[in-house]
């Protein structure tokens, strides 16, 4: 049912991606007609959220000028910043909602558009239930449209099952701050980083993935401090680290605690700090002992007095900072990783004070923000768990229905994906998610996508995942609509309207209170503008951990952001937690909690030696939906290509840019290998931004790490052999270039 | 913008080419860069450097110039060759000790780096120094570098026996030291 309508490579010689290149009417265009207005807003991609003023000329983005009193990034953009402008006016650019045919895709009105997606929902509501629909979120959209969904799934189609693209981000850290903490969010403002004495870095590659946060590191280190890395590449910002530690993928619990473990040998945690603020530190102290950094460093690969060195300076300092991101998260035990870390920062008492803490490296641009108000499939607006009777009371007054209307909580994104696979979930329907690109295991993905009865899908262009629809409903990019997202820090941002949807695209909120009408919930969906969705986000939110109360577009503008919780709107935000040294927990302590190793879910062995790690460049964003159609960003680094250490590449006699086949327990892909000494040579990394025979995520596994369900990206198993032939894409490959 | 001055360190280059695509977008030479990030040996090292025109004080490029072509303004600038008298010979291409100068085939012209003069006249600061990530590149005032930075600047260049100096700072480590790349330099392995 869902299959495409016609070959990829027809759909894509019709919808893209294609490459542009060029600015609205030419390089030389803005010298005869200037831009009419600057809009100060914020960037569309990562969680940095940097500051930006795009320049706009008769409803075109035609241009940027760095925005240098924003505190964030004072002007400073990486290359995606610089060049996202070109995704407005894109000539792939969806103009119309598309419904398929035998023959492809036809353009349709509005109304037939969303009058098929209503009654689509509803035949397959009916026959199979409720939650038969699934819905797909995402966190590139602001608060506002998050929000909404996850209103729209639970009252206007009475599903349990939402979830979104977060779930293969942010979740493994979330769950560890919230045992800890009680709370989803990082303590510490990033102004904290360049205080630090000691900065420890686990699993980021911060300066292809949150390159503005480079400047926050190296501003640490003029002032003195040190730097320690852990990474099983040398990723960039290794180049000044004091202290490198080349971990073995997904051994980074042992190696957490090993540091644990030399920090209470020497004496170095801090005893009053924990007697007086934390629970639970007999038990992980008990934990730690059977790591001594002999046993560590035979399991990590890294060397003992690597890991003496690094506790002693972490135990030793006054103040210090560890930062995480995907690299530890996107594990099966994800979520161990994140609480050795912040156990580290309990037992040292790095909390709660200037320059001291840790912190999540938030990767989606509201990745922060869209996972606070109602999205996720266990949470209710405000970072309210759904199973909490009185959380379900305070948001089922504010949406004017009973507590028992609002469904319990239902599968994560990749759990989603399964139940489709197995005839269980029939309809499915997305926006802000390219899963053919972004979930393991892509040929599962396209098999389960197959066998929809109904899927609809918003996007603005024609992803690969759109591809599959049977109704694409053509939505809005972010510099078309005003809304709020959430950065790295839990700083709230006003994202600016900079420009109107082109041709018959709309704005992505009007389309499910469109829906909701034909659904018959009109009443619940009566809105005219984002700011009346953020005034009842606010009241939704209000009282919860995530408490917006406080915000007004107007307060953002005039604080350049606004750090939550803001319970009132005299509070003039939070922007360090904990200050008072309590926690969010009911008995305000902070918790330690017990990080048990376990083995990956695809382990290595003799017939998969080789650990497969993924992760993503700095021209490429996420699943490439935007930047693989931004022509400067395309040619800084075209095609993935497969990182070999050059001890590797010898045993199989692979040289540079030779055509490299790695197998995994479910596909093979062939790609170029570029041979460098910045990987550990038991270890081959392949960026995952592209798709079909390119796509590292069709050798990835979909084993979950069990309480955060965030799938296992960063530990794979593969074997590699010298290709005897370049792959088909290689021949087939045509580029079209505007 | 008085006070100010351009200071590059290599050190905290990340190679991300922000200031290649941003070097891009200025008015003047819009859609073609003026500056460009070596790496340096990506096999064997992630150093990345990036390179503007250093703005010599007496630039080779223009004492090379057969057709008397390239001009620095009052305040130390180094321009493009002027369209009218640049004969594209390549002779400062060549002569460059730090590799700047671009020939436009297509334009029969040598361009460069002007250190974003449109900008830096109306109280802009450079492009690329403006977006760099990492701040490897900077317009900074020379109290606030010496007072935030643990590098220190220097102008001062030795080529064999021509000494150069620049209006642009090259910011050079407090110490020396030796950098091993290789992973395995910081493994523990079993010796068998």
């Amino acid at each position: 049912m869902a299959k495409p309508p016609l070959p990829v490579e027809a759909l894509i010689d019709r919808y893209g991606p294609h490459l542009n290149y060029v600015p609205p009417g030419g390089w030389r265009d803005e010298s005869r007609h200037p831009a009419q207005k600057l809009v100060k807003t914020h960037c569309c991609f990562c969680g940095q959220q940097c500051g930006i003023q795009l320049k706009v000329r008769d409803n075109q983005v035609i241009g940027f000028e760095p925005w240098e009193e924003f505190p964030f990034n004072r002007g400073m953009l990486c290359p995606k910043g610089v060049k996202r402008y070109l995704q407005n006016n894109h000539p792939d650019r969806l103009l119309d909602p598309l419904l398929r045919t035998e023959t492809g895709f036809r353009t349709a009105t509005w109304d037939e558009a969303l009058d098929f997606t209503a009654s689509r929902l509803r035949e397959v509501q009916e026959r199979y239930g409720k939650d038969a629909v699934a819905i797909y979120g995402g966190a590139s959209l602001t608060t506002e449209k998050s929000y909404l969904l996850g209103k729209f799934a639970r009252v206007a189609l009475g599903t349990r099952h939402i979830d979104y693209n977060g779930r293969l981000c942010m979740v493994s850290a979330g769950v560890a701050y919230k045992l800890a903490f009680g709370v989803d969010r990082s303590p510490i403002p990033w102004s904290d980083i360049p205080k630090a004495q000691v900065l420890l870095i686990a699993g980021s590659n911060v300066a292809e993935c949150s390159p503005i946060t480079t400047d926050y590191v190296w501003r640490c280190r003029d002032n003195g401090g040190k730097l320690i890395i852990i990474d099983p590449r040398m990723t960039p910002i290794t180049r000044n680290a004091d202290l490198y530690l080349p971990v073995r993928p997904g051994m980074d619990v042992v190696l957490l605690m090993s540091l644990l473990h030399v920090i209470l040998r020497e004496g170095l945690e801090d005893r009053e700090f924990i007697k007086k603020y934390t629970t639970g530190f007999e038990q992980v102290a008990e934990s730690v002992k059977q790591y001594d950094p002999k046993r560590a460093a035979d399991l990590t690969g890294v060397p003992p007095e690597s890991i003496e060195k690094a506790a002693r300076w972490f135990g030793e300092a006054e103040r210090a900072i560890a930062l995480h991101a995907r690299g530890i998260e996107h594990q099966s035990k994800g979520v161990e990783n994140c609480s050795a870390i912040i156990n580290l920062c309990l037992a040292t008492g790095n909390i709660g004070r200037e320059g001291a803490g840790c912190a999540m490296i938030t990767g989606q641009g509201n990745g922060q923000g869209g996972r606070e108000h109602g999205q996720k499939c266990d949470q209710l607006p405000g970072q309210r768990q759904i199973d909490d009777p009185a959380a379900r009371a305070h948001v089922a007054k504010v949406w004017g229905i009973a507590p028992e209307e609002i469904p319990q909580a239902g599968l994560s994104a990749q759990e989603i994906m399964n139940a489709i696979h197995a005839g269980e979930i029939k309809a499915l329907f997305s926006m802000c998610f390219n899963p053919m690109v972004s979930l393991p295991n892509s040929d599962f993905t396209r098999e389960a996508l197959d066998k929809l009865e109904f899927f609809g899908v918003v996007d603005f262009f024609l992803s690969e995942t759109a591809q599959h629809a049977d109704v694409v409903l053509a939505g809005s990019l972010q510099e078309e609509d005003e809304g709020v997202v959430a950065n790295v820090e839990g700083r709230v941002l006003h994202i600016q309207k900079a420009v109107d949807p082109p041709g018959n695209a709309r704005v992505d909120w009007e389309i499910y209170c469109d829906l909701a009408r034909r659904l018959g919930k009109e009443k619940f969906f009566p809105y005219h503008s984002s700011r009346e969705i953020f005034d009842e986000l606010r009241e939704a939110s209000r009282g919860g951990h995530a408490d917006y109360y406080g915000i007004t577009y107007e307060k953002i503008d005039r604080q350049l952001g606004v750090f939550w919780p803001c319970p009132s709107l005299d509070h003039p935000g939070t922007p360090r937690l904990f200050e008072d040294m309590k926690s969010m927990h009911a008995d305000g302590k902070f918790r330690f909690v017990l990080t048990p190793y376990r083995e990956s879910g695809d382990p290595v062995n003799e017939d998969f030696p080789v650990y497969l790690t993924t992760g993503r460049v700095v021209s490429q964003y996420l699943s490439g939906t935007q930047t693989r159609r931004i022509g400067a960003l395309v040619d800084q680094y075209p095609e993935p290509r497969i990182e070999i250490h050059p001890r590797l590449a010898g045993q199989h006699g692979i040289k540079e840019g030779d055509w490299v086949t790695v197998t995994s327990r479910r596909a093979e892909i062939t790609l170029r290998a570029m041979v460098v000494r910045t990987i550990r040579p038991d270890t081959v990394f392949i960026p995952y931004h592209w798709s079909g025979q390119r796509s590292a995520n069709k050798l990835t596994h979909r084993t979950l790490d069990p309480r955060s369900k965030i799938p296992e990206f960063k530990v794979s198993a593969c074997r590699i052999k010298k290709a005897e032939n370049p792959p088909d894409w290689a021949y087939n490959e045509t580029v079209n270039k505007t | 913008m008085f006070g100010y001055e351009f200071y590059v360190d290599p050190s905290r280059c990340i190679g991300c080419q922000s200031c290649i695509n941003a070097c891009a977008e200025c008015e003047t030479h819009r859609g073609t860069p003026m500056i460009h990030v070596d790496f340096l040996d990506r096999t064997n090292t992630i150093a990345t450097v990036p390179f503007v025109c250093m703005h010599c004080e007496d630039p080779t490029c223009a004492k090379v110039c057969p057709a008397d072509a390239i001009k620095k303004t009052e305040d130390g600038v180094v321009q493009s060759s002027l369209k009218p008298r640049c004969i594209a010979c390549s002779n400062c291409v060549l002569a460059c000790p730090f590799g700047i100068p671009k020939m436009m085939t297509e334009l029969e012209q040598m361009m460069k780096c002007d250190m974003c003069y449109d900008r830096t006249s109306e109280g802009k600061r450079p492009m690329c120094a403006t977006v760099c990530p990492s701040q490897a590149l900077a317009y900074v005032p020379r109290e606030q570098i010496e007072r935030l930075r643990r590098e220190k600047p220097t102008n001062t260049f030795f080529f064999g026996k021509q000494k150069v100096t620049t209006k642009v700072f090259m910011m050079i480590p407090p110490e020396q030291d030796a950098l091993s790349v290789d992973v395995v330099d910081y493994m523990w392995e079993e010796k068998a």
